[in-house]
């Protein structure tokens, strides 16, 4: 298996050659940043034309056709569009936190994106608490959703603001405790190590029946967690016109379009890492040859497919189902799905402990 | 019909009939009360749905006429006329507390013509803004522009409201009221706002995600049609019914054909009638897919809103061949139809029929079958029966609370005696049993259209009609079912081209009397739902 790992250590050693340590950390630094800043964009203006694409062929439609051939440099336009729109300002609005809410949600999610591992040796941010770290980043985006919704001072934005305050704070739960169920079964939070340890076989197929369960799980309280249909009632277009972002114009408008995109590649990216092991290509235990031939796709190939994957999934399930209401919601979170996730962590571990698995 | 002179000669001595097409009582302001509610209990009479109320300036006198049928007595209906002298300060007992589709009746006659309902409990404008000046449809009405010019300040939100209460000595007085409360969290749903279908505009007090109470504030798009229709002849008046309910523009202006027809005591040729009727159920299928569709738009799901939108495009298809036009068809005229049907009509509708159960089957696998739609639409905006009946919510929303009061059926017109169509009943009284009522609907309207698309007989499509149109002196009232419910026409004329009155009695415009009620204790969300399941086209509210 290719790894990545050499070709950054070559280039660090070759930036070593003529800038002193300091310098070549800072170097490093610049480079990365503008990296995952412009990976970000490519991703995000990516999901904007794949769920176009793919909800336009639920729909028996054809979706944007017109800018370019089948419509791929629409996203472009439309991203030009939305950068030389006028950011309108709003009389009565708290100025200073309406300002500051598009960037909190939008720096916790380039965040996560830096933890992700994208390939073998293509990681930026590789903590021992990895796991615990993202868990802790993607909280933050709650409180610039929370902060757009108050400081608008509109009613609309508000009430979106409110539900999107009890629900992403009740699914929080099962997303942490499908999470920890894994985590029981790795042993560790490292992100690095976690897909390692599937070298012999993903999670989902370990931890057999635990795990399936945890994946479901995972996948309902992510959707709730990226305020995606069924659960997109904080923006709930035709009760609240935008929710918590109907006063936002221009490009601050834009950062929570993005950053919306880009947590569903987040979600569906610590999905695959948890579950689908990561870069890992598929490895059948003692098939050699056949686990050969999957080594000889390159990691990052195997990383994003099973992400896009994901966030296919995620994306059917939003053009299909209809939205919940409020109370449905965090009746379902906190009398069945939290209980289920607990009860499945209990199995987890039983199974770990007598060594009920692969 | 004799009886019913009896009775009320009994209860009401001084009142006078008059034989028309139906029986029409005339009695005075004072006896009215106690003949409404004499009217709605007595045994034996038990009028209990008011279908319309028409306010009226006859020059020297106001007047209000109000149409009750009795569902009972073989849903009979007689008109109740009762002129107010008083030009200055007309007044009349209310009887919202009998009918309560007479709340929001009275207060759009109050709107029209200042006369003042005594008792009611809210008596303001209904249609036009607090501060116009004046009564628009009385007959001495100034149109001076410079009395209400176009306003360049915004409306001020007016939580006033006033109710005319009279004391033991008859003496009347105006007591004030609030709407809303100070402390109270009053948020806009509309007018502009994706889920209201329109510019419709709610009020709404909440509590939370608990809604308290919820304001109806209509006019915005009210276009004065009744009166525009006073200084027209009657051709002309007839492009304004596909103009109301849009989605019933077939079945509307067949009402108003029907009307004016019946008063020129014209036949019409069978050929137009078999195609009118097969426009009219073609109508009612676009509809009921648009309302399907919109439901599930409303709910969030947005694929079952095109897959909605597919097959409503054939019918749009198959009006666009015949009519010309896919919206405003502008396909019925006085006498008959306006032009023959296209070649491939006949083709085209049988290929209708032959594709619609298997789409209705997909619709309920993809929407109504969804977990989540059920939990969304059951049990939500209960409407009992009675409370059907006393709001006269017709149609299939009606039908939804298991009220059968299909006009198809009841007051039967045109060739439907002689078609076979089942009237669906559900009796869930909820959002559900609603939306399930307009999907078993297409499949009666696809079973009407399969007994006449080989029938279409051969012959004129239109009646020799005079150039000039002319109506004899009185009153005639048609109702038909539209597709959102009863659709009624009433036309005075007094002799000439132009009509004297004309009176639209349109289906939505009861369907928004009872938001507030149904959408009590409910939560934001549930508005859109009962909105979405109750489906009223804002056009027709506000005329």
């Amino acid at each position: 298996m290719f790894n990545f790992g050499i070709w950054t250590s070559e280039f660090n050693n070759f930036l070593l050659g003529f800038l002193p340590e300091w310098l070549t950390v800072v170097v490093e630094c610049v480079l990365i940043a503008v990296l995952v800043l412009l990976t970000y964009t490519v991703l995000a203006l990516f999901y904007i034309l794949y769920e176009r694409k793919l909800c336009a062929w639920f729909q028996c439609r054809l979706g944007p056709m017109r800018v370019g051939k089948w419509g791929l440099l629409q996203v472009f336009a439309d991203m030009f569009k939305i950068l030389i729109k006028e950011l309108i300002s709003l009389k009565d609005t708290d100025r200073f936190l309406f300002k500051l809410a598009p960037y909190i949600i939008i720096t916790s999610s380039v965040v996560m994106l830096a933890c992700l591992p994208w390939g073998n040796g293509l990681q930026i941010i590789d903590y021992n608490i990895g796991i615990f770290f993202i868990l802790a980043v993607s909280s933050i985006g709650v409180l610039g959703i929370l902060l757009a919704g108050w400081s608008s001072n509109n009613k609309y934005t508000l009430i979106g603001a409110m539900r999107s305050g009890a629900q992403m704070i009740s699914y929080e739960i099962s997303l942490g405790l499908a999470m920890i169920t894994i985590i029981v079964l790795a042993g560790t939070m490292n992100i690095n190590q976690l897909v390692w340890e599937q070298d012999s076989a993903w999670f989902i197929f370990r931890g057999h029946i635990p795990a399936i369960i945890a994946f479901l799980i995972y996948i309902v309280a992510a959707t709730a967690e990226t305020n995606r249909g069924p659960f997109d009632l904080p923006e709930a277009e035709h009760e609240l016109v935008a929710g918590y972002h109907t006063e936002y114009s221009g490009i601050h408008f834009g950062f929570f379009y993005l950053a919306e995109y880009l947590n569903l590649f987040i979600v569906s990216g610590i999905a695959s890492l948890m579950f689908l092991g990561g870069w890992m290509p598929f490895h059948i235990p003692g098939w050699d040859g056949f686990n050969h031939v999957m080594d000889w796709i390159p990691s990052i190939v195997w990383f994003l497919g099973k992400s896009f994957f994901i966030s296919y999934i995620i994306i059917w399930f939003k053009w299909t189902f209809p939205r919940v209401r409020i109370d449905q919601m965090l009746a379902f979170e906190w009398k069945y799905l939290m209980p289920l996730s607990l009860l499945n962590l209990v199995l987890m571990a039983v199974c770990v402990a007598l060594g009920w698995h692969f | 019909m004799s009886d019913i002179k009896e009775k009320i000669s009994q209860i009401c001595p001084s009142a006078t009939f008059t034989e028309g097409e139906t029986l029409m009582v005339t009695v005075e302001e004072k006896d009215w009360y106690p003949l409404a509610k004499a009217l709605k209990e007595t045994k034996g009479l038990e009028f209990d749905v008011c279908s319309a109320v028409v306010g009226m300036d006859w020059k020297d006198s106001f007047g209000v006429i109000y149409y009750l049928t009795s569902t009972s007595r073989n849903w009979e209906i007689i008109g109740i006329k009762i002129p107010i002298p008083d030009r200055k300060d007309p007044m009349i007992h209310s009887v919202s507390d009998l009918w309560k589709v007479c709340n929001f009746q009275e207060r759009e006659v109050y709107d029209f013509y200042g006369i003042k309902f005594i008792n009611h409990p809210d008596m303001r404008r209904f249609f036009l803004r607090n501060d116009w000046k004046g009564h628009p449809l009385r007959k001495d009405y100034d149109a001076d522009p410079k009395l209400n010019p176009v306003p360049t300040e915004d409306e001020k939100n007016e939580d006033d409201t006033v109710t005319y209460v009279e004391d033991e000595k008859g003496k009347v007085k105006a007591v004030k009221g609030k709407v809303f409360g100070a402390d109270e969290y009053v948020v806009n749903i509309g007018p502009q706002h994706p889920s209201t279908h329109g510019v419709m505009r709610f009020r709404v007090s909440i509590d939370g995600e608990n809604i308290k109470k919820l304001d109806v504030v209509s006019g915005y798009i009210h276009r004065g049609i009744e009166k525009l229709s006073e200084s027209l002849t009657y051709p002309q008046i007839l492009h304004f019914t596909d103009r109301m309910d849009y989605m019933s523009a077939h079945q509307n202006r067949h009402c108003l054909c029907m009307c004016i027809e019946k008063a020129m005591g014209l036949v019409v040729p069978r050929r137009a009638e078999v195609i009118r009727v097969m426009m009219d159920e073609l109508m009612r299928i676009s509809s009921h897919l648009l309302a399907f569709g919109c439901t599930a738009m409303d709910l969030g799901a947005t694929t079952a809103f095109f897959y909605g939108f597919r097959e409503r495009e054939m019918i749009l298809d198959i009006f666009e061949k015949t009519c010309g036009a896919r919206m405003s068809m502008n396909y019925n005229v006085i006498g008959g139809v306006i032009a023959d049907i296209h070649p491939d009509f006949v083709k085209d509708v049988k290929e209708l029929i032959r594709i619609m159960p298997d789409r209705l089957k997909e619709y309920h696998k993809v929407f109504s079958g969804n977990i989540i739609a059920m939990n969304r639409l059951k049990g939500v905006g209960i409407l009992p029966k009675k409370d059907a009946i006393n709001y006269c919510i017709t149609g299939p929303s009606g039908r939804g609370s298991d009220w059968s009061c299909d006009c198809r059926k009841k007051h039967p017109y045109s060739i439907y005696p002689e078609l076979k169509f089942d009237e669906v009943l559900l009796d869930g009284c909820d959002s559900y049993s609603r939306y399930m009522v307009r999907m078993k609907e297409i499949e009666q309207s696809c079973r009407i259209l399969e007994q006449l698309v080989d029938q279409i007989p051969e012959g004129d499509i239109r009646a020799q009609v005079p150039k000039i149109v002319k109506l004899p002196v009185g009153c005639w009232y048609q109702q038909v079912e539209a597709s959102r419910g009863t659709f009624g026409v009433y036309i005075e004329s007094d002799g000439t081209k132009n009509p004297y009155r004309v009176h639209f009695q349109s289906p939505c415009f009861n369907l928004v009397g009872v938001m507030d009620l149904t959408t009590r204790g409910h939560m934001i969300a549930d508005v859109i739902t009962i909105c979405a399941a109750l489906d009223f086209v804002i056009p027709d509210i506000d005329r």
